[in-house]
């Protein structure tokens, strides 16, 4: 039992390994840059699929325009007229989300010596993709209202005693931005992920044990694992919103400052 | 008491969090359909902040499950 227990590695899904190059160099070639580029092909198969312009759109069409559509009306309400302007790095940032959520989470592993790679489940490129939206902000802002940019630390109806105390704290929250941005992301991958090996071993170990019981908690592994697959790809969904809602919303804070 | 017993309890405490969290969000939930239900008419308007509350509330759970798995798997 022991053996079998120490062969499943809940973390091991998440290793870099180098496919082309050494590891560590900058010009190694990993599992992470190749799903990055699955991903990138999927996007561009689904996208030119549905940018031909019928006038009376098919089924591909319609689930395109639903996309660009509901990240187009997110900006009109979040960010009003302006927000057009920033309409391609939100409706980027989601996308590549979504996707990248989504191909981690199909059932590539049928395929024998085939892994999914989840790129989401990593700091580093969800830190990125928040420090590309934080940096908007403050370029932004900055450009637009120079050093009035501060404004947006201090609430309006501050009283006058209170106002360090409520511009560092507010300051703060600034900063923390990008950081929850990215952690927000890639737990939420990391979690759900660690929980779906975590009960595919409890089926493995529970049809290698003997008596009545393993196979029972095997069976109840199963279906739970079904369960959290369909909530996963809820979450998958919900994470790549709420990274885009939140990104434009902190784009809203630089644009029309309160 | 060693320091693998000890990592293992600290790591179960940590995990209190993520329990604590998912109140939170059910609570999010629960009070935006309370509301949705008195006034429907106004109820997508209000999607938006409706998702930010959600990632507020879930973002303090995924920092409970993060600290739970440093404390795991520190060496």
């Amino acid at each position: 039992m022991a053996a079998t227990e120490s062969t499943i590695d809940p973390m091991h899904q998440f290793q870099i390994d180098s496919l082309a190059g050494p590891l560590g160099s900058p010009f190694a070639f990993t599992n992470s840059a190749l799903w990055m580029m699955i991903v990138l092909g999927a996007i561009l198969v689904f996208m030119l699929g549905g940018m031909k312009r019928e006038l009376v759109p098919g089924r591909w069409q319609v689930a395109v325009e639903g996309v660009t559509g509901f990240i187009s009306s997110m900006i009109d309400t979040n960010i009003g007229p302006e927000g057009r302007r920033y309409l391609p790095w939100v409706f980027t940032v989601f996308i590549f989300v979504l996707f990248a959520n989504l191909m981690g989470m199909m059932p590539f592993g049928v395929i024998p010596g085939v892994h999914p790679f989840t790129v989401t489940s990593h700091f580093t490129v969800t830190g990125v993709l928040a420090v590309i939206s934080f940096s908007i902000v403050l370029i932004v802002g900055f450009w637009k209202h120079g050093f009035h940019f501060f404004s947006l630390f201090i609430p309006h109806g501050t009283p006058k005693p209170l106002l360090p105390l409520i511009f560092l704290i507010e300051l703060l929250s600034f900063l923390v931005r990008p950081f929850s941005l990215a952690l927000r992301l890639f737990v939420a991958m990391i979690a759900g992920h660690i929980l779906v090996k975590v009960f595919g071993s409890f089926v493995v170990s529970g049809l290698n044990s003997e008596g009545l019981l393993g196979p029972g908690v095997a069976l109840l592994s199963f279906v739970f694992i079904a369960g959290v697959s369909a909530l996963e790809l809820l979450v998958c969904t919900i994470q790549a919103y709420v990274f885009a809602l939140l990104t434009s919303l902190y784009i809203n804070d630089a644009v029309n400052l309160h | 008491m060693d320091f693998a017993s000890a990592q293992v309890i600290g790591a179960g405490l940590a995990a209190i969090g993520v329990g604590a969290a998912a109140t939170g969000v059910g609570n999010v939930f629960g009070s935006f359909l309370q509301g949705a239900l008195r006034n429907p008419a106004a109820a997508d308007g209000q999607q938006g902040r409706l998702f930010i509350g959600f990632a507020a509330a879930e973002l303090l759970g995924l920092i409970a499950f993060a600290v739970a798995m440093i404390i795991l798997y520190a060496r």
